[in-house]
């Protein structure tokens, strides 16, 4: 494509990458700033413009139970963030918070393994509960679950001589996050009765010990947010990018269309034979991982303009297994707008008075 | 001027220099950062009877932030706050819905090519 916008729809629509520093960054389309455009807010042309749509892309990473991938069209940056924000330091999970030691006399410290007990997920629909009152040190069925390890390693009296793995000279020599069995308390057998709750991952490694050395430990886990720690966090990440826009502003032949291909990710620049000779085309600029590499060569960097379109979004979150990202997104959305209600409620108290 | 009694903190405190209209009024936040912060003041200053919408984080330790809206003519800062709450709610809801619909089209694409 070698049409390129008037200046004005560049500005407004366009993350200028330039050699040296990234030009336009900032939204500017506000009431006032452009004469002949109404930049007002208005939800009818909001809704009619955006979309958010889901690409193929799910299929190819096969746990797609735990990762996504979609777009978000149309919308601000500050909206977007909101919500990458939300997704990583505000929608609740149950972690382990108390741990209490009745024995521990494995190699591994008390506060080490406390530190890694409360790292592992655990898989308990934090909706379903309550966060704890402060000063309740009891913790009741509807804002605690209760876990319990209680590991003891023996040697093993049927190996053979002179066999070096642990695996056959020790009984229970290693713990996993497997062995956190659930207790439950109070009505909680008859709620999560058949699913259980308990770690998503059976085989993390917590400690190794040796005969004689036993873990006896009771948890107790909690409802927070990313926030206070980030062990309550959700998502193994989310993060999001903006779709790149790469545009040739002349035709590129032969050698240089070979050059000009391969300063791209695989994929972005197609060589088309036209009469004979390739030609350069951009096929698939989402590809594109913006290394702005043909910047670096004299005669290449004048023919293309590098840029990304400053409202798509590729979003992409990834889950640790507690709740499914599209939950996960979900659950980020009601909380932005839980916010925005709570500083109207707190309005609408303060105009009463 | 503090915003509710004293039994509970308060999150909301609305400032007012004296002397000055009802135009121009600094909000403050409590227990807000950027993530309400920077969508608040982009769906305020969408509104064209504002002159001047700008947030700031006092210090990085406290978890508040002072929100300034100043508008044109002689409107009370307060509707043109009011108005991008209700916007931003509207947006949420808005993504929400679209979203969880392509979700439902997604997985039901998915269940029919299996």
């Amino acid at each position: 494509m070698s049409a390129s916008m008037s200046n004005v729809e560049e500005i407004r629509n366009r993350v200028i990458l330039g050699e040296f520093g990234v030009k336009n960054v900032h939204t500017t389309d506000f009431p006032g700033n452009y004469p002949g455009y109404d930049d007002t807010w208005n939800q009818k042309k909001f809704e009619k413009a955006s979309y958010t749509k889901f690409l193929l892309l799910i299929n190819i990473i096969q746990m797609d139970e735990n990762s996504m991938e979609f777009d978000m069209v149309g919308i601000d940056a500050a909206i977007a963030n909101a919500f990458r924000r939300i997704l990583l330091a505000e929608v609740p999970t149950m972690a382990v918070e108390k741990v209490f030691v009745y024995n521990n006399t494995s190699i591994i410290q008390d506060e080490i393994l406390a530190h890694r007990l409360g790292l592992v997920p655990i898989k308990a629909d934090p909706r379903l509960f309550e966060y704890r009152n402060a000063g309740d040190e009891e913790g009741t069925e509807i804002d605690t679950i209760q876990l319990q390890i209680k590991v003891k390693c023996t040697r093993n009296p049927r190996a053979s001589k002179d066999s070096s793995d642990p695996n056959e000279l020790y009984n229970n020599h290693t713990v996993y996050s497997r062995d956190m069995k659930w207790v439950p308390i109070g009505n909680q057998a008859d709620v999560f009765g058949e699913a259980g709750i308990g770690p998503v991952h059976g085989d993390i490694l917590l400690a190794q010990l040796r005969p004689g050395q036993e873990l006896d430990i009771v948890m107790h886990c909690v409802k927070g947010i990313g926030k206070d720690h980030a062990k309550f966090s959700p998502v193994a990440t989310a993060s999001y990018r903006l779709l790149p826009d790469i545009t040739l502003l002349r035709p590129v032949k032969g050698e240089m269309a070979e050059r000009l291909k391969r300063c791209f990710s695989p994929g972005v620049i197609e060589l088309e034979n036209v009469g004979g000779t390739p030609v350069a085309k951009v096929v698939n600029s989402r590809l594109d991982t913006c290394s702005r590499e043909v910047l670096r060569h004299e005669d290449l960097k004048n023919v293309v303009k590098l840029g990304r379109v400053r409202d798509h979004f590729i979003f992409s979150v990834e889950s640790t297994g507690i709740l499914p990202p599209d939950i996960l997104v979900s659950e980020a959305i009601k909380i932005l707008m839980a916010k925005c209600r709570k500083f109207l409620n707190e309005l609408d108290s303060v105009e009463m008075d | 001027m503090a915003g509710v009694e004293e039994t509970r903190k308060p999150v909301l405190e609305v400032v007012q220099a004296e002397g000055a209209d009802e135009g121009c009024v600094t909000f403050v936040l409590h227990e807000e950062d950027h993530t309400l912060g920077n969508s608040l003041r982009y769906m305020v200053m969408k509104n064209p009877d504002v002159e001047f919408c700008g947030y700031s984080i006092t210090h990085p330790s406290e978890s508040k932030i002072n929100f300034r809206v100043q508008t044109r003519g002689n409107l009370p800062a307060v509707e043109p706050f009011r108005k991008g709450l209700n916007d931003l709610t509207e947006v949420c809801q808005f993504v929400l819905d679209t979203f969880e619909a392509r979700v439902k089209e997604f997985k039901d694409q998915e269940a029919a090519m299996d």
